[in-house]
């Protein structure tokens, strides 16, 4: 290679780099001017670290028993203590270091399933879409008869019959949820393909891996990670439930859910067991979904010019009227 | 409200329509003017882009956000549409003294009602018929737009007819309380060339035997030659040249409809190539002072560049060009 | 039209055998189901005579034969827990979901509907974002969670709601509100997307130029264009809702339907139950689709049955 192309090739990667942060640039200003996008991204952030610095940030063990201070009220009440901040459970663990811990199971059951399911429903999607005929019926078939079950009624059982855990509960979750990536995936390679683009491409002699690669997947980015942090939302919401309903996570270890099942005995004498980690599990999916809802909308052409059609509207409208109307007026 | 033969039936008066978008403000139409006489054609011929269908929704009051009504005004009968009394003279007029046609008659029809329930419903709420009235109207315009077996298309969706048809039964819909005025927003422009003469030909001969008033928006300059009294031509948002029909495609005055005009194929002149106007139009965020066309002008001087209005050129013949006023009409 | 009918038939039956091998796939072979149902102090006398009465003693594929024969017939055997038919208790529980399932949803129906409208016809103004931030979250707050809320408010704190159970009408406003409203957000939104996409379609365009009503424009012609994906969502929270997510509320209030059945016989290990309950529920699931295809066929004529 010759000093000069050596040249371009490290000009067009700094290019490259410069539009990458430049995009990187533009997304924050959008975020900037979508205050509820801008609050989900923060709380998400928060509830990230405190997860994964949760035994740091947790004043006690979540597990650590302290019979002497049983159901013991938040630091408001005239009872409470800084020492239990939030208050105690019914074994007099401590509620504040629960939670935090509990954002561990919830965050990783969320993430694992969303990478199982994603990925497998992904896959089978590109391969129905993409090499049709049989292939596609089967799947379709497939994903049919799927949808058609009674799912959250298998989940129970098989969690009943092959015993809770935090592995069964993620299996479960993943083979009960597959089937929407695999639609969305197949049915947009079906429409990508027909495009002008991809069939231009297909046309030039492009190979079926470039073509996936370069043309279909990265169109396909989009819709998936939106749809990906919604049911993200809605998978944190299902361990939740699961374990509310003793088919979930299995104590010693913590979950929002789980707890509030356990404190809902005790809910009319201290209101905080249940109220504390319910709390926990709104906000974490509030959060994931006004992320989601930010992104859908800057994900859309469209929408962003509506939505900044309405906002600038009244700003500038005076200002034109008055510089047209000089110029009519001028002879 | 006046009503007689001297008020032009419709008029409209430095329009200006803006549209707020993510690049800047769009001026669609920047001081839009323009009359129809009673029984009269119209056609308003320009680039896509030029502002012709932007002036013809706001006669119609369809201007919707991002888009605004910001100056000028229109008046109908006399009566102005858009001061605070106008906005209940609208509703009373649109539909029924006033009725437009859509370029696509594929979306333009709503697809889960039957042809017979969309035709119906305007008679009924206009006229105050009852069905069966209503329903004998209707089989009476179908079969005034040479629809055959109305009493069968009543009961079809749109689907199950083709464009022509649909186009048909869109004009049928515009007749139906027998309007003043009929807006034809490039009727035949989503149409298969044969179907398009049909169509024209059926708007034509309406147009004669019901003594209606037709705004034409086109830009087949053939289609305005053939069946228009008077041309109105669109820039840049704004009205260019405006007179008789045939007087402007005899002696066209401003550079752009001259190049309009030569750019249109005809058949009885063997060309090389196909002729065009150089260059592109202006960007209406931010449009050329003065003369919008004088970038792409062979003839554009200094003085272009003032701001232009349209001035009177002969009888009721109307151009906005510094060079023609001079008589330069080289 | 026929043919249709055959076809989806032929899903259908499909789905309910998947079901069918599941479940028994899932009750046979990943657990001794005489472990399960037997406590574990029992004699291996006791073992053997359960498996008699079972069947289980014999080769597999004989039981599954008989396993299907048994719900041709829709006999599923005794429930170890009520000693009585399964089928029976089933019958039973399953209008009590059905009741909860309508008049959640049927409220969440007659409360969206308004209101994802009023939003659309402004989108981003005050009316619309106070609703999208609302359905948001209605989204996030975990069902069961709401259901405790609602206990200790309506029937703890104010005292007007009874708690638990299904005695009297008033008993199936706090179940029914809690099932209603994730229904509510999902359907606010969707109503709202769809009318605003209908609302910018060129036939609404045709229909003010004809001088139709703002009213009429928009209750009738765009609301029906957009009825098409609203009423697959409904459908699809009635399917949700049958298919077990009723569980949830279901335990919450102690409501005697199909949902805590199936938890209560989960916790007792009730195999035969379960089984009755997860093939009634691929049932119903199944019907309810069927049915939803011919709802559809008739908002919007443009489908063909094929």
């Amino acid at each position: 290679m010759s000093p000069t192309s050596a040249d371009t090739l490290e000009k067009a990667l700094e290019k490259n780099r410069y539009e990458r942060v430049e995009k990187l640039l533009e997304l924050g200003r959008e975020l900037k001017r979508d205050k509820a996008g801008l609050i989900g991204v923060i709380l998400i952030t928060a509830l990230v670290m405190m997860a994964v610095f949760a035994p740091m940030i947790a004043p006690h063990d979540p597990t650590d028993q302290d019979l002497t201070a049983r159901l013991a009220p938040p630091v408001w009440y005239e009872k409470g203590t800084w020492n239990h901040m939030l208050g105690t459970d019914h074994l007099g663990r401590d509620v504040l270091s629960r939670t935090i811990h509990g954002a561990r199971v919830s965050l990783w059951v969320g993430a694992a399933v969303v990478l199982l399911a994603g990925g497998f429903g992904v896959v089978m999607g590109l391969m129905a879409g993409y090499l049709g005929g049989r292939t596609d019926a089967f799947v379709m078939r497939w994903i049919d008869t799927q949808v058609a079950f009674p799912g959250l009624l298998l989940a129970l059982i098989i969690l009943a019959v092959i015993g809770p855990s935090l592995t069964t509960v993620v299996v479960v979750l993943a083979l009960n949820g597959w089937m929407v990536y695999g639609r969305m995936t197949r049915s947009a390679v079906l429409s990508i393909r027909q495009s002008p683009y991809v069939e231009a491409a297909e046309v030039v002699g492009c190979r079926w891996p470039r073509v996936i690669f370069r043309h279909i997947l990265p169109n396909l980015t989009s819709p998936l990670l939106t749809l990906a942090i919604l049911e993200f939302a809605r998978i944190v919401l299902a361990e939740a439930a699961l374990s509310f309903l003793g088919l979930g996570i299995q104590p010693p270890a913590t979950s929002w859910g789980l707890d509030v099942s356990m404190g809902k005995n005790y809910m009319f004498m201290a209101w905080w067991l249940v109220t504390i980690p319910g709390c926990a599990i709104a906000v974490t999916v509030l959060a994931i979904n006004l992320v989601a809802s930010w992104l859908r909308l800057i994900s859309d052409p469209q929408e962003r010019e509506k939505q900044f059609a309405r906002h600038m509207a009244g700003a500038m409208r005076k200002k034109m009227q008055a510089s047209i109307e000089k110029e009519l007026k001028a002879p | 409200m006046n009503d007689n033969q001297n008020t032009p039936l419709l008029e409209v008066r430095n329009l200006v329509v803006n549209f707020y978008t993510r690049g800047g403000v769009v001026q669609a139409s920047r001081g839009v003017s323009f009359q129809v006489g009673h029984g009269q054609t119209l056609g308003i011929v320009g680039e896509s882009g030029s502002g012709k269908s932007v002036a013809v929704q706001a006669v119609m009051g369809l201007i919707s956000n991002p888009g605004r009504i910001e100056g000028g005004d229109i008046f109908f009968m006399g009566q102005s549409l858009l001061d605070p009394a106008g906005r209940k003279f609208v509703r009373k007029v649109r539909g029924k003294d006033i009725a437009m046609i859509f370029q696509d008659p594929m979306t333009s029809l709503n697809p889960v009602f039957t042809i017979g329930t969309q035709i119906t419903e305007v008679l009924r709420h206009h006229l105050g018929m009852n069905r069966d009235q209503a329903r004998k109207r209707a089989m009476d315009l179908l079969g005034l737009v040479d629809i055959n077996a109305p009493e069968k298309r009543l009961k079809q969706y749109p689907y199950e007819m083709s464009g022509g048809m649909r186009q048909r039964v869109m004009i049928a819909m515009a007749l139906a309380c027998e309007p003043r005025l009929i807006i034809a927003d490039e009727p035949t422009t989503a149409l298969d060339v044969t179907i398009q003469a049909q169509i024209l030909e059926l708007l034509a001969d309406l147009q004669q035997r019901l003594a209606v008033s037709v705004i034409l928006i086109t830009h087949d300059l053939g289609v305005v030659a053939q069946l228009c009294h008077r041309v109105a031509v669109m820039y840049a948002g704004r009205i260019v040249e405006v007179g008789d029909a045939d007087q402007v495609f005899a002696s066209p005055v401003h550079p752009y409809t001259k190049g309009l005009i030569r750019a249109t194929p005809r058949l009885d002149v063997v060309t090389e190539r196909m002729v065009s106007i150089d260059g592109v139009p202006p960007d209406l965020i931010s449009p050329p002072q003065g003369c919008a066309f004088s970038p792409r002008c062979d003839q554009a001087e200094n003085a272009c560049l003032r701001p232009q209005t349209l001035t009177p050129l002969g009888d009721d013949r109307h151009v906005s060009c510094w060079c023609a006023i001079k008589g330069d009409t080289r | 039209m026929g043919r249709f009918i055959y076809r989806r038939l032929i899903h259908g039956l499909i789905v309910i055998f998947g079901v069918t091998i599941i479940v028994f796939v899932v009750t046979r072979m990943v657990g001794d189901p005489v472990q399960v149902m037997l406590p574990l102090e029992s004699t291996l006398e006791q073992r053997a005579a359960f498996e008699k009465k079972l069947g289980l003693d014999r080769p597999i594929y004989i039981q599954f034969g008989e396993f299907l024969g048994n719900i041709a017939r829709l006999d599923f055997g005794e429930s170890l827990w009520q000693k009585r038919p399964a089928m029976d208790i089933v019958f039973e529980k399953l209008p009590m979901t059905i009741l909860l399932t309508a008049v959640g949803i049927g409220f969440a129906c007659v409360a969206a509907i308004p209101l994802g409208i009023i939003a659309a016809l402004r989108p981003g103004g005050m009316v619309d974002r106070v609703t999208v931030f609302g359905s948001l979250l209605g989204l996030s707050v975990p069902q069961f969670w709401l259901g405790l809320l609602f206990i200790v408010l309506f029937a703890v704190q104010f005292k007007i709601l009874p708690t638990s159970g299904a005695a009297t009408p008033a008993h199936i406003i706090m179940p029914a509100l809690t099932m209603g409203l994730p229904t509510l957000a999902r359907l606010v939104m969707l109503v709202r997307s769809s009318m605003i996409d209908e609302l910018n379609q060129q036939y609404v365009k045709t229909s003010f130029a004809k001088g139709l009503p703002f009213v009429r424009v928009v209750g009738l012609h765009a609301l029906r264009n957009a009825g098409l994906p609203v009423m697959t969502l409904v459908g699809w929270e009635v399917i949700r809702s049958l298919a077990g997510y009723s569980v949830v509320v279901e335990t919450v209030f102690a409501w005697p339907g199909i949902g805590l059945t199936a938890i209560q016989a989960i916790e007792r290990d009730d195999l035969i139950l379960i089984q009755a309950i997860v093939f009634t529920a691929a049932v119903c699931v199944v019907a309810i689709n069927i049915a939803m295809d011919f709802i559809y066929k008739l908002i919007d004529p443009r489908l063909k049955l094929t």
